[in-house]
């Protein structure tokens, strides 16, 4: 039988669409409307691992999930720091069973924001983030500017649900009574939708922004001729664009966190954002990448009081980024194991921390093969979330919704996994 | 369980400082019962506490969290056979949230603001809360739904609405916060009186509010309108409040309660024309109270050292970090409201803030029916809920107070009526304040009191009110109230000599409110036309799904009288 499921939500990136309509069809995906290309690809999935599997004399061998579990519970158990990393793409559920289990075990959880947002998230204790959700913009804002980033390839429908080409109440026209500033240092797509495009020097978006501020300060006069290759001419008009729009919105990606400057690139954003708000109405928005990085911060910072990073070795959580964060803990071989959920650390993190990661024992929890199944000493797979199994996730601005469970599965939760590992961690304490 | 020989309070059932046997059967106050006795002879026994009005989950508090890890490094405790671990001061982590009510002897704590978009996160962090029982007001007053039912003066609609909007957000009232500013910063601008137009909309503040109130008692909900004045915290600000309090003078009450709750009254109740001559109005105000009978305040006590201000006032925290040069965190929320988030450090030698904490005290000592009055720091915006007994302490000693006034800047004596006030509140009017009050104002009619069956919510104390005379023995009274002999929870006990020892899972209270279906309908269908057009969600994604709720306890109301369907 045939079943049309409305109002789906999509569980790719950031913009965590919850308009999709899915077709389901004798327990299995035949259709996806709605979807951008990401999210369908995703929504229909592609090949799984099949059985639980445990290395033994350097092969992967199959598995029962009882095995698996314990397996997964004596790496933990038998180590003195472990690193329970990812979160990004998983629901907010899981999470929070894996910050008991950290807290049991006394490791550290991180998330995939330490490798991409991690900046903002620092900028933003630098000097607080002025936001709204995106609904807000799509209904007022008459400015965007997206500044080092580029939906037109990596959020495919933000542009249309939310921003440039959305339209709303004070909008009515959308695209039409909008204006779009791109700025980054290369002509994306997202520029061809540009009213205006201003291509800057890579690594001098510090630089730019502080002249922003200058001129919005009323202080251009103080600027050179001439700012890292763009005339003070052309700031003062970007600026004058920012300063009479009656909403303004800027949307930043990793060209901001991860050029030269990161976190301060971000922090000075921040600030521009803030002093626009003496002139007019202005926000900024971080374009979070998984679709439910943003989440993951929010349970741990509920839980622990940190959104990162957080250690529990102390038995009380310790935050320091730089020390607790992943990819330093992996790079000072500060941590003995590691669990891998939802996440793919091997494409993703520096060579000398994946190197390390390959020289612990490992466990992933995934529903897919992914080069970090290469060195897994432990492999679970597990449902996909918002597909196979319930959970909530929270969109890129904060907007916390419930995902739904379209199709039965053989494959137990993330929940239900990381519940197992805790139980059998709890019976091996027992035992000695 | 038997609570014997103690020096029981009990205001809302006649009993002042008698010494009298408590039993409790299945969780709630019963004639008699056998099992665990515990010995409180001649300690202080009341209800457990109940916090009608502190900002303990949702957004904004995670903002403050992500904002403030320096706030997280205060109050760190690590984790116990019973408890997770905890962190912050004025942004603790959910944990210590519910821990740090219980070692005060709450059991009872609502949040005080959530915008019903934003509801399913309040929950997530509600259900994350260990031990008190608690609830969350949902925001109304900047929502375009109500503002355009005001203009047309469609009261039957915007019933429907409110209701639908509560069973949407599981929300247990209606709060309003500086109406119509909320949609009229989505400009980066303000409302500057109750009458002024709300830009767009065409409705004023005072029509918002008067609306909302009508539907309220229209609702028959059991907490009445919850209400964030208007040009709160600015100097002069009084005669909004009073002007504000007129509005609402002949609406008659659907229960036996107040027609207004009055949030954090402290903030607005200023005089003067600026920051230079900012002086107290609070013997104004009042006066006022004891004049009418139609509202209650909670005081939004100030404490000096560091605070979080974080609130849907966004024009106000937009202020706050422009006077304070602080970090400022701003969030508009579509169609519904505005917020922010500000981290601040309230100084004894800074004149307005010595004359703010002059305020909340002359609010507390000048009104003269403690049942008007409910004691609260509106955590964290006027400090940290731990301090409470600082506050008792305060209240129950002139002498006291006098020790701190030494320590401030001297306008507190001259701009405030503070320094003449010779009141000394006893027991019983802590025990109305704290407890007994807030449960009637809140409408929670088994808590705050222990009559037979009502819940077996109570707080025993280290302190003899035989022996002790707060007036002078200052300083045992904070360090009594601070950690509590016992607190038992819903028959339970959870704290044992200051420790926890049990973290039960509390429940969550939230109103079903009934209207008839054409009014629904009515509502329903332009409230599509704005899912359709304006909202960046689905209508079918928008209502908290029961699974955020592990323990609800819900509350019937509605248009017509019903009998509590079970």
């Amino acid at each position: 039988m045939r079943l049309q499921i409305e109002d789906v939500l999509c569980t790719f990136c950031g913009c965590l669409c919850d308009d999709i309509r899915v077709e389901v069809d004798g327990g299995r995906i035949e259709k996806v409307r709605g979807a951008c290309r990401l999210g369908s690809s995703k929504i229909m999935g592609h090949s799984r691992i099949k059985s639980p599997m445990i290395r033994v004399n350097g092969e992967l061998r199959e598995a029962s999930y009882e095995e698996a579990y314990r397996k997964a519970a004596e790496i933990l158990v038998s180590a003195k720091h472990p690193l329970l990393y990812g979160w990004a793409s998983t629901t907010c559920e899981a999470l929070k069973k894996g910050i008991l289990l950290a807290e049991e075990i006394g490791g550290v959880v991180d998330t995939t924001a330490t490798v991409c947002h991690g900046p903002s998230i620092i900028g933003i204790e630098e000097k607080g983030l002025v936001g709204s959700t995106l609904g807000q913009i799509k209904n007022r804002a008459d400015l965007i500017v997206f500044w080092g980033c580029n939906p037109s390839e990596a959020h495919p429908r933000h542009t249309l649900r939310y921003s440039s080409n959305a339209s709303g109440r004070f909008i009515p026209e959308g695209r039409k009574d909008r204006k779009v500033l791109v700025i980054d240092v290369r002509e994306t797509r997202t520029a061809r939708n540009a009213d205006r495009f201003l291509r800057i020097q890579p690594g001098t978006d510090y630089e730019m922004i502080s002249a922003l501020r200058m001129i919005i300060g009323g202080k251009a006069e103080s600027l050179p001729e001439d700012v890292a290759g763009v005339s003070r001419k052309e700031l003062v008009e970007i600026a004058e664009m920012m300063r009479s729009a009656k909403f303004g919105a800027i949307f930043f990606g990793l060209g901001l966190t991860h050029s030269r400057g990161r976190y301060k690139n971000v922090d000075n954003a921040l600030s521009l954002v803030s002093e626009l708000n003496s002139h007019t109405k202005f926000v900024i928005m971080a374009m979070r990448g998984h679709y439910n990085v943003t989440g993951a911060g929010q349970v741990l910072a509920w839980s622990s009081g940190y959104p990162m990073a957080v250690d529990y070795a102390r038995g009380a959580p310790y935050y320091n980024p730089g020390e607790t964060s992943c990819c330093d803990l992996l790079s000072r071989r500060d941590v003995d194991a590691a669990m891998i959920i939802a996440s793919d650390p091997a494409s993703n993190l520096p060579r000398g921390c994946v190197e390390a990661l390959a020289e612990m024992p490992v466990i992933q929890i995934d529903p897919f093969e992914n080069p970090t199944t290469f060195f897994a000493d432990v492999v679970i797979p597990s449902a996909i979330a918002g597909i196979e199994a319930e959970g909530t996730a929270y969109r890129m601005d904060g907007l916390s919704l419930r995902l739904r469970k379209l199709v039965d599965t053989e494959y137990p939760s993330d929940v239900e996994i990381l519940q197992a590992i805790l139980d059998n961690v709890r019976r091996l304490r027992d035992d000695n | 369980m038997i609570i014997k020989g103690g020096i029981v309070y009990d205001p809302a059932n006649g009993i002042f400082g008698e010494e009298m046997d408590i039993c409790i059967e299945n969780g709630r106050i019963a004639e008699d019962a056998g099992g665990e006795v515990i010995d409180a002879r001649g300690l202080l026994v009341m209800p457990g506490g109940v916090d009608a009005h502190s900002h303990i989950a949702g957004p904004k508090l995670n903002t403050g969290r992500i904002m403030r890890p320096d706030d997280s490094r205060m109050g760190t405790e690590p984790r116990t056979g019973v408890c997770r671990p905890s962190t912050g001061y004025t942004v603790p982590n959910c944990y210590a949230i519910g821990y740090r009510y219980a070692r005060l002897g709450y059991t009872t704590a609502f949040e005080a603001a959530t915008p019903i978009i934003e509801a399913r996160h309040t929950h997530e962090e509600l259900e994350e809360i260990p031990i008190v029982d608690k609830g969350a007001l949902t925001l109304f007053g900047s929502n375009w739904t109500v503002m355009e039912c005001v203009r047309e003066n469609d009261m039957e609609k915007l019933a429907a609405y409110v209701a639908w909007g509560l069973r949407a957000a599981r929300g247990y009232g209606v709060k309003i916060v500086n109406p119509g500013g909320g949609e009229a910063w989505g400009f980066g601008s303000n409302v500057k009186s109750i009458h002024d137009p709300v830009p767009h909309f065409d409705v004023t503040p005072a029509q918002i509010i008067r609306a909302l109130a009508e539907v309220n008692e229209r609702l028959r909900l059991p907490h009445s309108i919850h209400l964030h004045f208007n040009n709160l915290g600015r100097p002069g600000n009084y005669t909004t409040a009073i002007e504000t309090l007129e509005l609402l003078k002949d609406i008659k009450p659907s229960r036996m309660r107040q027609v207004v709750h009055v949030a954090h009254m402290q903030f607005s109740a200023y005089g003067g024309t600026g920051w230079k001559d900012f002086e107290s109005k609070a013997s104004v105000i009042a006066d006022y109270f004891n004049q009418t009978d139609h509202a209650t305040m909670d005081l939004g006590q100030i404490i000096f050292g560091p605070a979080t201000t974080m609130t849907a006032d966004a024009p106000l925290e937009y202020a706050n970090a422009r006077i304070g040069h602080q970090k400022w965190s701003n969030h508009d929320i579509e169609l519904e409201e505005s917020s922010g988030v500000v981290p601040w450090v309230y100084m004894r030698k800074m004149p307005v803030n010595a004359v703010q904490w002059a305020i909340g005290l002359e609010l507390a000592l000048l009104t003269k029916d403690p049942w008007k009055v409910v004691m609260t720091t509106d955590h964290p915006n006027g400090g940290p809920f731990v301090n409470y007994p600082e506050i008792i302490a305060l209240l129950m000693s002139r002498e006291k107070r006098e020790e701190e006034m030494k320590t401030l800047h001297e306008v507190v004596r001259s701009r405030s009526t503070l320094p003449s006030i010779e009141r000394e509140i006893d027991w019983s009017e802590i025990v109305i304040m704290t407890r007994a009050a807030p449960a009637r104002i809140l409408g929670l009619e088994d808590k705050g009191h222990l009559g037979i069956g009502a819940d077996a919510d109570i707080s025993i104390y280290n302190i003899r009110p035989d022996e002790i005379d707060p007036s002078k023995d200052h300083a045992k009274v904070k360090a009594g109230m601070s950690r509590a002999k016992y607190t038992i929870k819903g028959g339970a006990v959870v704290v044992r000599d200051g420790e926890i020892v049990a973290a039960p899972q509390g429940r969550t209270y939230w109103v079903d409110a009934a209207v008839p279906e054409r009014d629904m309908d009515r509502m329903l269908s332009s409230l599509k036309e704005k899912f359709e057009r304006y909202y960046s969600i689905r209508m079918s994604n928008y209502m908290v799904q029961d699974a955020y709720l592990s323990n609800p306890f819900v509350v019937r109301a509605g248009v017509q009288p019903l009998k509590e369907v079970i």
